[in-house]
């Protein structure tokens, strides 16, 4: 299983530094929703709001969404389906070398968002720098509820408006930990609650990705 | 014992997708070590039947054992281990390339990597093999798949209009790679609209209309 | 012959209790000392937030775990998942409704960022997406496979809205009826007219959920006889 997702998750990241889709336009995607996101806050809290983390976050959700979609849209041509089915590949491992691929891009996509947030929404560094731990297991949540969502709507009728509508309502329980826990970082405050929820998440989903990613491939 | 020799056996398999029957109650066996050309017109099923060979589409009713696994009852990923599938879509990671490609097939097999040099090179593939897979021609592609198979050697292989994209001398060399693979014990089931193509080899023609067979010699 | 009786009388039982739950609730309870008239809707939301929730939301995942367990695994789990599911989009909509009506003069608007309301409305979405992914699908063995882990992964949505109402901010009442020591806190009619509400409403479930099982077997059938004119059809083209 581990040597599976090792092999998938090589393969997935080196497709991503080849094809550089991630730096030419998610990234740019993010950049500029965090702007807009500025700009909609008004001139007057632009630079002074205490929504910084909660629109770090929004942002990172709206990035994460197109990533899926871009993990699964590498394995979804119709010719490749076919030829990686045909290699019997370890579903759990599949799922856990996705989820791994899709982590590491989050994570290195996530730096230039808070630094970003940090540049534009003018967010403490220290706040953020202390934040850091928590936006990493938030974004690793993400990454093994993204990579289930994204196996859930493969393949099926309009798999890309789909997706949003499963994955975001399942990520509202990440949005509010980890914005709590950055607030918390940032303001001081109660943590260890979200800690809770967020590896209560991140395990909840790697089990169930671990268990029954098998079951979602199409037959 | 005929049974134990047949790789294919198909008794009215039905498949149907979104209510449509793809196929209408194929009754069909193929003995082992042989060469079959599926042909018919478009629309007659023939990419249907071999991707239900290959575990790709599920069997809707009806009776289908290949490779000894039963269709409706057995793991498709021990069927799908089992088969080769070569589509006429590109198949493969467009950004990898070939040799890249053919590694990853490698290590997801447990295969030594030191063979994919001897199977690009019989291929025909070997100034390509850095490049990526978006880069090659069709029929370029076409060599890679097959170049896949063949570090893979499965005992059913099933080429779905495999002289398509492909010049002379590679309808030239496919054929006798085909040979090759057919004497070295596996069973070839190809599918192509022009059953005179493979006559070299002295095919068996399965042809199919309706999404079922309508004859066979 | 016992369970034909019981599925007879399961409606007109439905509709004594619920009748005598809106008799007692409207008429022979009485007003609350704070909320007035307004606690009525006691009798009314806490049951059909109960079977939103719990029951058609729990008999959906428990019928998916069925389905997705080699054992247990047939298109009968499947159907009562997918029409547990549709149920639950009904009574969770209610739930909504009602708990707005209930928070408007409580809390002054009609939508609080209350924590189980948020939650519940979230859960809501989540069951329409269910049945969204179920029409994305044709292939029903895959259908039912994913909608079946749709379902399991959205129940793991149910405990975080139950420790919610501890750990988030809310303005939502905590638990009324049964406190952590399990002592009742409403009496005589009151809890009369409660139990008769949590009960009839959970039959009013089975009850939908048996009818749109059968209209969902009806339809299937209906299908079955287009799909042998189809293959009649298909077979055609073939004929020489």
């Amino acid at each position: 299983m581990f040597r599976t997702a090792l092999l998938v998750a090589a393969k997935d990241l080196r497709i991503e530094l080849r094809s550089r889709v991630l730096l030419w336009q998610v990234v740019p995607f993010g950049v500029v929703a965090l702007l807009l996101s500025g700009l909609a806050l008004g001139p007057a809290h632009a630079g002074n709001s205490s929504a910084g983390p909660g629109l770090f976050y929004l942002v990172t959700l709206f990035v994460a969404l197109l990533m899926i979609n871009r993990s699964q849209a590498i394995e979804s041509t119709p010719g490749t389906k076919a030829s990686i089915a045909t290699l019997g590949l370890d579903p759990a491992g599949v799922f856990l070398g996705k989820s791994l691929a899709l982590c590491v891009e989050l994570w290195a996509t996530g730096l230039v968002l808070l630094a970003g947030a940090i540049l534009v929404l003018h967010t403490a560094l220290h706040g953020a720098l202390v934040a850091l731990p928590s936006i990493g297991v938030t974004l690793a949540a993400m990454a093994a509820a993204g990579t289930l969502y994204g196996a859930l709507t493969a393949g099926g009728d309009g798999a890309a408006t789909l997706l949003p509508v499963l994955t975001l309502p399942a990520f509202a329980p990440l949005l509010i930990a980890g914005e709590r826990s950055f607030s918390a970082a940032l303001h001081g405050g109660a943590l260890w609650e979200w800690w809770v929820i967020l590896t209560v998440a991140l395990v909840a989903y790697l089990a169930v990705g671990v268990l029954l990613y098998g079951v979602l491939e199409e037959s | 014992m005929e049974g134990d020799i047949d790789v294919v056996r198909l008794h009215d398999a039905v498949v149907l997708s979104s209510g449509f029957p793809l196929l209408s109650g194929v009754d069909l066996r193929i003995g082992a070590g042989s060469l079959s050309v599926v042909t018919g017109a478009n629309g007659a099923g023939k990419t249907s039947l071999l991707r239900l060979l290959a575990g790709l589409i599920p069997l809707t009713s009806g009776v289908a054992t290949v490779a000894g696994i039963d269709l409706a009852e057995g793991d498709p990923r021990q069927l799908r281990r089992r088969v080769g599938w070569l589509g006429h879509e590109g198949s493969f990671y467009d950004d990898l390339s070939v040799r890249e490609n053919l590694v990853f097939a490698a290590r997801a097999l447990d295969r030594p990597t030191s063979e994919i040099g001897s199977v690009v090179e019989r291929v025909g593939l070997s100034h390509r093999i850095d490049t990526t897979t978006r880069q090659l021609s069709a029929g370029q592609r076409r060599r890679l798949g097959l170049a896949w198979l063949l570090l893979r050697r499965p005992e059913l292989w099933l080429l779905d209009e495999p002289y398509a994209s492909l010049d002379d001398d590679g309808r030239t060399f496919f054929d006798a790679l085909l040979g090759d693979v057919v004497a070295s014990g596996a069973t070839v089931v190809v599918s192509a609209h022009d059953p005179l193509r493979s006559a070299a080899l002295n095919p068996r023609t399965i042809l199919l209309a309706g999404g079922r067979v309508v004859g066979d010699n | 012959m016992m369970k034909q009786l019981s599925q007879r009388l399961l409606g007109p039982v439905t509709l004594v209790l619920l009748g005598l739950t809106f008799w007692l609730g409207l008429w022979v309870t009485p007003p609350d000392r704070v909320q007035g008239n307004l606690v009525r809707l006691l009798y009314v939301h806490p049951a059909i937030a109960w079977v939103a929730l719990y029951v058609s939301f729990g008999t959906a995942t428990i019928a998916s775990a069925l389905y997705l367990w080699r054992r247990t695994r047939s298109y009968v789990m499947d159907r009562i998942a997918h029409c547990s599911m549709e149920v639950s989009v009904v009574f969770i909509v209610l739930t909504l409704i009602t708990g707005s009506i209930w928070g408007r003069p409580t809390w002054g608007v009609w939508w609080a960022w209350d924590a189980r309301l948020t939650s519940t409305a979230i859960l809501g979405v989540l069951a329409l997406g269910y049945l969204a992914l179920r029409r994305a699908n044709d292939d029903p063995a895959l259908r039912a496979r994913r909608s079946a882990v749709f379902a399991i992964l959205s129940a793991i949505n149910v405990p975080i809205i139950h420790f919610s109402v501890q750990w988030w901010k809310t303005l939502h009442q905590g638990a009324t009826v049964f406190t952590s020591s399990r002592t009742v806190l409403v009496h005589g009619s009151m809890a009369w007219t409660l139990l008769f509400s949590f009960v009839g409403f959970t039959l009013l479930f089975f009850w939908l959920l048996r009818a749109r099982y059968r209209l969902e077997i009806k339809r299937e059938e209906s299908s079955s006889a287009q799909l042998d004119e189809a293959l009649a059809s298909r077979r055609s083209e073939g004929a020489f």
